[in-house]
This record gives structure tokens, C-alpha cells and sequence, in this order.
């Protein structure tokens, strides 16, 4: 079989063999984020925070930052925990904030990079391109991006085991929670964090405008399925790492964009999930 | 002393008061029917109640032993939970989250007590199913047997047979009061419905723009010929 030789000849690069790792470990991550994400109505707070970010980049790049993260993080976490926090109080709900934000951090950063262009960076739109749809970068990973990301998923994991319960609560009432004596707060805000990493990290593997795919996809996929809060929370982790994986191998051996076709194959799993959903008699 | 106590509370939102001079005395077993028009401030108050706001000005006071967090909640139906993929027992035991303290999974003790609301709330063939199948009774009582799980003090329910048929607003009715008499759970119900507050309540709390009036169900029939307002 020539493709599974060519497979394996470029399994045997470490660069290859990193992308694989943190393209699945991210998109597991992502997945598991997901289900509450999506089950509080909040879908786009993957895209918006990543055009949070995306523009916070902007502002680093300009203001020639070296290590850009310690602007780009601090931001979309404060951003993330404004987006995640309870929204029937607020002048703008939800949906329109994020909206707002995403729309406008994206607007200010790309103009900004066009008023001063950096003398590191020639090519404004090149840049702009590979920051929106992910780049190459995945396939250009230091060791320490690779560590990084294992504990990063690490973290992300355990919380969803050890908190299993109190993220279900939060995500289904948050009211009952509050009444109850529930520190929803404490529980939220350490959400709100892990989702703003998580988003940081993955916008190097499909880009801000695709992010969404990563935490949306896995789970609505499961929930056509699936009728527990359990089983959609397993289901979405396991669809989120086999198409990240299916989708890694197929753009290295097509020659395709990372992102794009990272997210096909989630839009493939998703269809069929859906199908099956049908067929069973559910929905 | 008495389990929650009001006095001259006064609730709104962003430093409006919406309706003031809220007199209230809750005792053990008593069921309390908060009633009055929409945005009057019923669901405020409740909220007041329960900690998730802060009153104006005033103070409610809890005695007898109870805790702020004793307080079992029935919330109205959110968007959100119309079509979330969960279990009639992944709910119920969610109820039981109060009693884990730091530990993060439950034990024998929990899923018994969740077993024990569920088969109350007459909802133990259900345990398997998934939550927006189910009718809206059969939801109500889901939620019930939850707030059973988090307390058996005091149960709050904001207008808990809102949006169900009669037959089911006759059955939930019936087994809050079976939880009223059987529990000593003390209930307040913030309704719409005059007639089960003349059938159910001991206390009766209607808040107006201009005064709230809280007393007994017998001195407010006796004081309104009969006729509830």
C-alpha cells in the first residue's frame, strides 16, 4: 500500500508526530469544553475569544512584544470570564456581547496591523491569513509547545473528572446551584480560564474563524446520539479525537489546509451522527 | 423563633424599589403563598430569599437553625434545560451536590437519597429517561425530587404548575402538600392560582405597588368577604 508507506514515512518525523499530538490533545480539550459550551447557548464564545485574541496579537505585535502570550492570555481570559459570566443582569446580552466583540477585537487588530506594519512582518495579509485559518505553525513545534499542551490537557481532563458533578450543575441551573450553596462562581471562573487557554492554544491549529468547529461540532454530533449528560460528554471527547486524528492524517497525506479539513471531517461526523440519530428514531 | 423572617423589606432592581414595606413571618410547616400582580416584585422577593439578590433596604433574618443554602429551590423552566441531554437521575442526584462538601464524586448515602426523592415524587420508572422527553408535569416533578435532595427545611417553587395541564397541576399540587404534611417542609410558592392558595396555604402574602399585606389565609377570607382580593 503506497499511502500507508507515505503515512509512515512521515510518522517517523518528529514534527509530524508532534502535530498529531497536539492537534488531538487540543481538539480534546476543546470537545470536552464543548458540552458546556454549547448546552449554555454560548457556541460562539469559541469564536469570539479567539478574535479576542486574535486581536490582542495585533496590539502585541505592534507594541513589538517579545513573548506575545503575556498580553494575548491575560486579555482573553478577562474577556472570557466577562462572556461566561450569568447574563440576565447585563445592558447586552450574551449573544450580541459576543457578537460585539468578535467582530470588533478582529476590525481594531486588523487595522492596526495595517497602520504600523512591523518591521518583522512584511506580509501584512500573509500573517492576517494564517492567524484566521491556522497555519503551518502546527507542523513547526518546539518541544516546549508540545509539553505545554500535554499538561494543558492534563488539567483540562482531571477537571472534568473531578468536577463532573459540579460542572453539570452549573451547566444545566445555575440558579439551583446559587441557592443551594454552590460556589458556582469559584467553578465558573476556573471554566471561563481553561476555555481561554484552551482557545489561545488551539488558534495555532485551525485558526480563530474555524475555532468554533473544534468545540461545536463533537458535541452536537453526541447529543444526536446520545440522551445522558454522561454519554455526551464521553461521545463528544471521543468524536472530537478521532476526527481531529482522521482529519490531521488525511490534510498531511491530501496536501490540504489543516484547519479546513480538521473541520470537514467534523462536518462528516456530524452528518452521519445525525443519520443515525434519524434512523433510530430519535429527533 | 421563626424559620425566615421580613422585616420591612423592600426589593427592586438597580436601586429601584419596586415594592417596599414587606412585613413576613415564616414558622415550621407553614405554606406560604407569595401572590400579586406581574412586576410586583414577587419573583425579587423570592430571589431575595433564596440570596441570589440583595434586598433595598430592610432585612430578612433566618432563624430556627436554618441556612442560608437549606433552602430548596423549584426555578422556573430556562431555555436552556429544554433540550439538554440528561438523565431523570443525573438531574435529581445533581440536588445532592450540597452534601459532597470537597468531595468530588457521590457515594452510597447520595444516590439512596436520590432513589428515596425519586420514588416520592412518583418518578422512579422515569430514573432512566432523558429530561426533555418528558411531559411538563413529569419535568416539574423532576425538579421537585432534586430540591427534595438538597433540603427537606424550607422549598421554595416559583410557579411551579405554570404552563400544565389541570390534571397535572392537581397531582403536583398534591404532592407538595403531601411533602408540606409528611416532610414538615415548610413551602412558599410564589402562584398565580387564588384558588389552591384558598385550599393549600396558611399564610398568604400579597405584595401591591402600595402596601403588601401578609396574615393568615383565614383572616384574609374573613377579611375580604370570602373573595381573595
Amino acid at each position: 500500500m503506497p499511502v500507508l508507506t507515505t503515512l509512515m514515512e512521515y510518522l517517523s518525523r518528529a514534527m509530524v508526530r508532534n502535530a498529531l499530538i497536539v492537534g488531538v490533545l487540543i481538539a480534546l480539550c476543546a470537545s470536552l469544553l464543548g458540552t458546556t459550551i454549547v448546552l449554555k447557548r454560548l457556541s460562539f464564545i469559541g469564536d469570539g475569544l479567539s478574535h479576542v485574541a486574535f486581536g490582542a496579537l495585533c496590539v502585541a505585535m505592534v507594541l513589538s512584544i517579545s513573548d506575545k502570550m503575556l498580553l494575548v492570555l491575560p486579555v482573553t481570559i478577562i474577556v472570557a470570564v466577562i462572556l461566561m459570566s450569568s447574563n440576565d443582569k447585563k445592558k447586552i446580552k450574551g449573544d450580541a456581547a459576543i457578537a460585539m466583540l468578535s467582530v470588533g477585537a478582529l476590525a481594531v487588530g486588523y487595522l492596526l496591523m495595517n497602520v504600523f506594519p512591523n518591521k518583522r512582518a512584511g506580509n501584512v495579509s500573509g500573517d492576517v491569513c494564517s492567524t484566521l485559518f491556522g497555519s503551518a505553525s502546527i507542523l513547526t513545534l518546539s518541544k516546549t509547545d508540545v509539553i505545554l499542551c500535554i499538561v494543558l490537557s492534563v488539567v483540562v481532563v482531571l477537571f472534568f473528572i473531578f468536577f463532573y458533578y459540579r460542572v453539570f450543575s452549573i451547566t444545566f441551573d445555575e440558579n439551583f446551584a446559587a441557592a443551594t450553596g454552590i460556589r458556582f462562581k469559584l467553578y465558573r471562573l476556573l471554566l471561563s480560564i481553561i476555555i481561554a487557554v484552551v482557545i489561545v492554544l488551539s488558534m495555532q491549529l485551525v485558526g480563530s474563524l474555524l475555532i468554533s468547529a473544534l468545540i461545536v461540532f463533537p458535541v452536537l454530533a453526541a447529543e444526536r446520539i446520545f440522551r445522558s449528560f454522561l454519554t455526551v460528554v464521553i461521545a463528544s471527547a471521543v468524536i472530537g479525537v478521532v476526527c481531529s486524528t482522521v482529519g490531521l492524517i488525511a490534510s498531511i497525506l491530501l496536501s490540504t489546509p489543516i484547519g479546513a479539513t480538521v473541520v470537514c471531517v467534523n462536518i462528516i461526523v456530524f452528518a452521519l451522527c445525525a443519520l443515525i440519530g434519524k434512523v433510530f428514531g430519535r429527533y | 423563633m421563626s424559620q425566615i423572617k421580613g422585616c420591612d423589606v423592600s426589593v427592586g432592581y438597580e436601586k429601584k424599589i419596586v415594592a417596599g414595606n414587606i412585613n413576613f413571618e415564616i414558622n415550621e410547616g407553614d405554606y406560604l403563598y407569595i401572590v400579586g400582580e406581574n412586576g410586583s416584585g414577587k419573583s425579587t422577593l423570592m430571589k431575595c430569599i433564596l440570596g441570589l439578590e440583595k434586598v433595598v433596604s430592610g432585612s430578612i433574618v433566618f432563624g430556627d437553625g436554618l441556612k442560608q443554602n437549606e433552602i430548596g429551590y423549584l426555578p422556573q423552566q430556562t431555555f436552556i434545560q429544554r433540550d439538554f441531554p440528561a438523565t431523570v437521575k443525573e438531574i435529581v442526584l445533581s440536588g445532592c451536590l450540597n452534601r459532597l462538601g470537597f468531595r468530588p464524586f457521590f457515594g452510597k448515602k447520595e444516590k439512596a437519597m436520590a432513589m428515596e426523592a425519586m420514588e416520592m415524587m412518583e418518578i422512579s420508572d422515569l430514573a432512566k429517561r432523558s429530561y426533555p422527553e418528558l411531559s411538563g408535569g413529569q419535568q416539574q416533578r423532576v425538579l421537585l425530587a432534586r430540591a427534595l435532595c438538597a433540603t427537606r427545611k424550607v422549598l421554595l417553587l416559583d410557579e411551579p404548575v405554570a404552563g400544565l395541564d389541570p390534571y397535572a397541576q392537581e397531582q403536583l399540587y398534591a404532592l407538595i402538600y403531601r411533602i408540606n404534611k409528611e416532610e414538615k417542609t415548610t413551602i412558599i410558592m410564589v402562584s398565580h392560582d387564588l384558588e389552591a392558595a384558598k385550599k393549600y396555604a396558611t399564610h398568604i402574602l400579597h405584595i401591591g405597588k402600595e402596601k403588601s399585606v401578609f396574615c393568615t389565609k383565614h383572616e384574609f377570607i374573613k377579611e375580604n368577604g370570602g373573595c381573595l382580593f
